[in-house]
């Protein structure tokens, strides 16, 4: 059996909190998925809440500190991310949209991603599609087709949620494992290895 | 092992009393902290280059020739000369220039500068940063060590035939160093021509340093200038003293943040864990120092940056007092101690002199290549 690694990036600010709730359930349903695909899988998570000031600092000095650092490599290193945010003002919420500017550029290229967002009402379910899914193909991320939404409507029936969201769930999770599964362990390229052209190459320039 | 100190210029409201020097008074006190440098034993100063406000050093080599005539030891240095959005001609020009008024003690260190707006100013565009830096810093070479350049490139304008005058004093170009804080292509680039590297080594974690020394150590040696250990590792810091670590921490603690680079983020305390910012008794600093040691080997070059964000001149002379009574004669007594013979001390005029041979006349009287025996005119031709 093969092994990979999942990390869950949560950006709820409650406890207990709806967006935890939902990236529990996708990972749940992720973890579940993978072992069907014979791989076991290891999760990590990221509460946001925890590296608030950590980020705040980020921005101003411009690194992260050692705890935060810890978190970005937890995510820059793991085989796949399971990232929720709240709606705040029809978007991603400051917290979340900080943790992924201080990240290098092309630390998620290539990273499959499963994005999950959760508000009040279903009236902001396209958020995922107008803001995080840009986010993530900015950053050339390998995001899953389905993103899981869910409104309080659907945590009615409890936290098993109702057949529609638990089917959408397991869609998305379905479709991260595959993603996962079907590539070989993240192997994070090390800037500080021998370069790979000569340093004459970069005097003569480009196209020369 | 030398010592020194860093400036980067910057004109700041001192946050304890609200007031703003003008830029005469700033520009006297760089002056009087430079002297006071070489009257308390320390061997370097270096001074910052920048183009907009709050800074005043748009022009370093000015600046470098006055505190030149006015002091009879002191390494001048930069931190940094723009390699990018300057015309390396003219830092060939004005630094060959400074190396003679200054009778040889002068070195540079190159930099890249992080100020996005600055390139479009000089006409060039920061996302071709590290391409610049590559192609301008092998045009000044040619410019200091051929006599008459014919050279094309992507970013300035062609040469034919050119001479920069004066020509290096003695014919030896000054001393280079590379700095970076995270680009490992300008690690390699000291690296390849066997240049110094220097780790500013203030804004963030001492790991970041540590990689790009150790990558600059091993690139060093496979270029074939010696082993690893004998490359040449200048390292930044920063500190602020007094007698008793607490009244150094309450004193410096609203410099700190209020701080243009780093102020309003995070606190002195986790600042000074993250980074290698030292604030306390002078054997604290003395201490945190000898430690740079052990994650970079032994190095050749230590500039501390004690003059910026509002700190006003009575102070900085303070603790020019205190780094040159109390701490710098204690850390180079250690770091002699602790050098191996093989790892050597960082180049001087002196030091390049006698490596080259000795010293020569470079003057071009006629504009002739005095290796080929071109001339400018034939070269036109």
């Amino acid at each position: 059996m093969s092994t990979r690694t999942l990390a869950v990036v949560s950006a709820g600010l409650g406890v207990p909190s709806s967006t935890r709730l939902l990236a529990d359930r996708l990972t749940t349903a992720t973890v579940d998925a993978l072992r069907e695909r014979g791989v076991t899988a290891t999760v990590e998570v990221v509460e946001l809440r925890q590296h608030a000031r950590d980020l705040a600092d980020n921005l101003t000095t411009g690194f992260a500190n050692e705890a935060l650092r810890r978190a970005v490599e937890t995510v820059v290193g793991a085989d796949g991310l399971i990232a929720v945010t709240p709606v705040f003002s029809a978007s991603y919420s400051g917290l979340f949209k900080t943790f992924f500017d201080v990240l290098e550029k092309d630390a998620l290229t290539g990273k499959p991603v499963l994005m999950g967002a959760t508000a009040g009402t279903a009236r902001h379910s396209l958020v995922l599609e107008h803001a995080l899914r840009p986010l993530f193909a900015y950053l050339r991320a390998t995001v899953a087709p389905t993103g899981v939404f869910a409104a309080s409507e659907d945590w009615a029936g409890g936290d098993a949620g109702t057949p529609a969201l638990t089917g959408r769930i397991h869609r998305a999770a379905g479709e991260l494992a595959g993603l996962v599964a079907g590539r070989p362990p993240a192997a994070p390229a090390d800037p500080f290895a021998d370069p790979t052209t000569s340093f004459e190459d970069l005097l003569r320039g480009p196209g020369a | 092992m030398q010592f020194g100190i860093f400036t980067v210029s910057d004109i700041t409201t001192d946050p304890t009393t609200g007031r703003t020097p003008t830029e005469a008074e700033r520009v006297k006190a760089v002056l009087a902290i430079a002297q006071k440098a070489e009257e308390v034993g320390l061997d370097v100063f270096a001074l910052g280059e920048h183009h907009n406000p709050p800074f005043f050093s748009s022009s370093p080599t000015t600046t470098l020739a006055w505190i030149a005539a006015r002091t009879e030891k002191l390494q001048l240095s930069t931190s940094t000369t723009l390699i990018t959005t300057n015309d390396p001609v003219k830092i060939a020009e004005d630094y060959a220039m400074l190396q003679h008024l200054a009778e040889g003690r002068v070195d540079l260190m190159m930099g890249r500068g992080n100020t996005g707006p600055v390139y479009p100013w000089f006409g060039q565009d920061i996302r071709n940063g590290i391409e610049l830096a590559v192609e301008n810093y092998a045009l000044l070479r040619r410019l200091w060590t051929e006599d008459v350049v014919d050279w094309q490139g992507r970013f300035r304008t062609p040469l034919q035939g050119f001479t920069s005058t004066p020509r290096p004093l003695d014919g030896v170009p000054p001393f280079v160093w590379h700095g970076s804080i995270r680009s490992p292509q300008i690690a390699e680039q000291a690296a390849y021509y066997g240049d110094g590297f220097f780790h500013n080594h203030i804004f963030w974690p001492k790991e970041h340093t540590q990689r790009m020394v150790e990558f600059y150590r091993r690139r060093y040696e496979h270029y074939g200038h010696g082993a690893a250990d004998q490359a040449i590792v200048g390292l930044g810091g920063q500190v602020f003293m007094r007698k008793n670590s607490q009244d150094a921490v309450s004193e410096f603690r609203p410099y700190f943040d209020n701080a243009p680079v780093y102020g309003h983020g995070p606190s002195l305390e986790d600042f000074s864990r993250e980074t290698p910012l030292t604030v306390g008794s002078p054997q604290q600093v003395i201490e945190r120092t000898l430690g740079f040691r052990d994650y970079v080997g032994d190095y050749q070059r230590q500039l501390f940056l004690i003059d910026h964000a509002g700190l006003p001149l009575k102070t900085v002379l303070e603790q020019l007092d205190i780094l040159g009574e109390e701490v710098v004669p204690v850390l180079r007594r250690e770091f002699a101690a602790l050098k191996p013979a093989h790892v050597p001390d960082a180049p001087t005029h002196a030091s390049r002199v006698a490596a080259a041979g000795g010293t020569k006349d470079a003057t071009v009287y006629t504009g002739g290549d005095d290796v080929t025996g071109r001339t400018a005119e034939a070269a036109t031709r």
